[in-house]
């Protein structure tokens, strides 16, 4: 780690433990992920260790093929680590929680089934009665802003409507932590600024703990509290970056010094 | 000069209006008649030959009136359904199973393949030998032949289940029957519907196919009784009803997929009758 974030590091982080009695909400220990492949297996993630607070809202850095995805995938439980552990609130993770919720890549909606009808499935899934469903589903309509669309199908939605549906269907049955695998990869830069206020305003709102995958530097520093960066192939922990801007965050923000400063601590790690 | 030719539409490509669709279709049928119709009045075919059309709507109407057209048609299209049902049914089943399960498909596909290779007229006897001259093997006949287009496609729709969907269905915990409603299910069926299409069609060949080997009743069998005693027009009206037998089955799956489907936007791509 440079100096710089090291720095960074220290400083102002007992001040922040201090003031606020923090919860861990993630745990990970020594987590190691290696495929099977011809000739002894391709390493996707090479010893991490980490912890996440509740409530806080941390994104994950790093080149395409560090392990990112993979990462997530493990901490959904979606996939069986090859060594190491995951804990939960101290339990260990074994398989899909539903007190995670999960926003891929791709907006990955149901072509068959309507906006709403998209959003109702996991309160269907927990067999939720329906009008408290309905009710529920429809507060996320109007939340992630797409009042009026209940009704259309997915084809009909641009990606970042059709986006807005995934992130309104990982939060309907109010998960406690919320994974976000490079939620807005497919979206163009302006509408992709957009939704980062979007989900900082739902966040807000809804107080949930927040891991979310990217590789655009200026997005991890304007949403989290904390960016993990990875190394290239196998994905290792490089660096542990604190980000202490001042929140409500506002585009204003983006020109500030330290956001540069910043941006140009991870853009040296990252290489 | 420009290399990039926009091109231009070809004049039968262009959607016809419903009315124009159904004066198509009146124009289509009137005209095969009248050039029938005047075949046999060129070449004055002897009528167990080639009967003329008003001969075989007389046979018809004489058919239709004595009941026996419906008795026949009545008994084949119990056949054709039971048949059908029976078919699509252990072919899902079958289907799903051989979808999930690589050691199922592995043990097992090489004699669904292989048993499609056999043509169906040449087990026929056999089933008949076995099952009986009643209506039994006649179903049997009919579910084997609606079989393999409906495993396939149900496999094939199966197979076809994005999966993200399914890492979404295992992240939210669904069961195993939650996951065949909610995702694999719908996700399959366009598929499985066009699978259906084609087994609908077949199931009355399927049918026709046991009557000619051996029945007393049925369609088939009324083909086979009209063209032994040089009753050429009865063999008309029976081919006849059998094409509209495969039209109605064929236009009521039509149908089925044109209500469930409507997420998608590809009903046009489908041979419609209607």
């Amino acid at each position: 780690m440079t100096q710089l974030s090291s720095e960074l590091l220290t400083t102002p982080s007992i001040e922040a433990m201090e003031t606020k009695e923090t919860l861990v909400a993630i745990d990970v220990r020594n987590l190691s992920v290696t495929f099977p492949n011809g000739n002894g297996g391709l390493r996707a993630i090479q010893d991490i260790s980490f912890h996440i607070q509740e409530q806080e809202f941390v994104c994950v850095l790093g080149p395409s093929g560090s392990g990112k995805s993979t990462l997530l995938r493990v901490l959904a439980g979606l996939l069986t680590p090859t060594s190491g552990e995951v804990y939960f609130y101290g339990e260990p993770l074994k398989e899909p929680r539903r007190e995670i919720g999960f926003v891929f890549q791709k907006a990955n909606l149901m072509p068959w089934r309507t906006v709403l009808q998209n959003i109702l499935l996991p309160l269907e899934l927990q067999k939720v009665p329906s009008s408290e469903a309905r009710r529920r589903a429809m507060e996320l309509v109007e939340l992630v802003g797409l009042h009026g669309f209940e009704d259309s199908l997915p084809r009909d939605l641009s990606g970042g409507m059709a986006q807005r549906v995934a992130i309104a269907r990982a939060l309907v049955h109010d998960p406690q932590v919320l994974l976000l695998d490079e939620p807005f990869g497919g979206l163009d830069a302006l509408t992709r600024e957009r939704m980062g206020d979007e989900l900082l305003r739902i966040w807000q709102a809804r107080r949930k703990t927040v891991i979310m995958v990217t590789h655009s530097i200026p997005e991890a520093i304007y949403l989290s509290d904390r960016v993990l960066v990875f190394t290239p192939r196998p994905g290792k922990l490089r660096l542990d970056l604190p980000v202490y801007l001042p929140r409500p965050r506002s585009d204003e923000i983006r020109y500030s010094p330290a956001f540069g400063e910043l941006a140009k601590c991870l853009r040296a790690e990252i290489g | 000069m420009n290399i990039i030719e926009i091109p231009k539409q070809f004049p039968f490509q262009r959607k016809l209006s419903r009315s124009q669709h159904a004066a198509t279709i009146v124009l289509s049928l009137s005209s095969a008649i009248l050039l029938w119709h005047f075949a046999t009045q060129l070449w004055k075919f002897p009528p167990f030959i080639l009967p003329s059309p008003a001969l075989v709507w007389q046979r018809f109407l004489q058919a239709l009136l004595d009941g026996s057209l419906l008795r026949h048609s009545a008994y084949t299209l119990f056949e054709v359904l039971c048949g059908l049902t029976l078919g699509v049914v252990t072919a899902t089943l079958l289907g799903y199973l051989l979808a999930k399960s690589h050691w199922f498909e592995r043990l097992l596909s090489p004699y669904i393949v292989a048993s499609q290779s056999i043509p169906i007229v040449a087990i026929a006897p056999l089933l008949v030998i076995w099952f009986g001259p009643g209506i039994f093997s006649k179903i049997l006949i009919c579910a084997l032949i609606v079989f393999f287009p409906v495993l396939v496609n149900t496999i094939v729709g199966l197979r076809s289940v994005p999966e993200e969907l399914s890492d979404l269905m295992r992240s939210l915990k669904a069961d195993r029957w939650q996951t065949i409603r909610f995702l694999e299910a719908p996700a399959a069926l366009p598929v499985f519907l066009g699978g259906l299409r084609i087994g609908a069609t077949l199931s009355v060949i399927g049918a026709v196919v046991g009557e000619f080997v051996g029945a007393d009743r049925g369609l088939g069998f009324l083909v086979n009784v009209a063209r032994g005693k040089y009753d050429t027009p009865l063999v008309f009206v029976a081919v006849f009803t059998l094409i509209a037998m495969a039209l109605l089955l064929y236009t009521s799956v039509f149908l089925i997929e044109k209500r469930l489907l409507t997420w998608q936007k590809r009903q046009e791509e489908t041979l419609s009758i209607l």
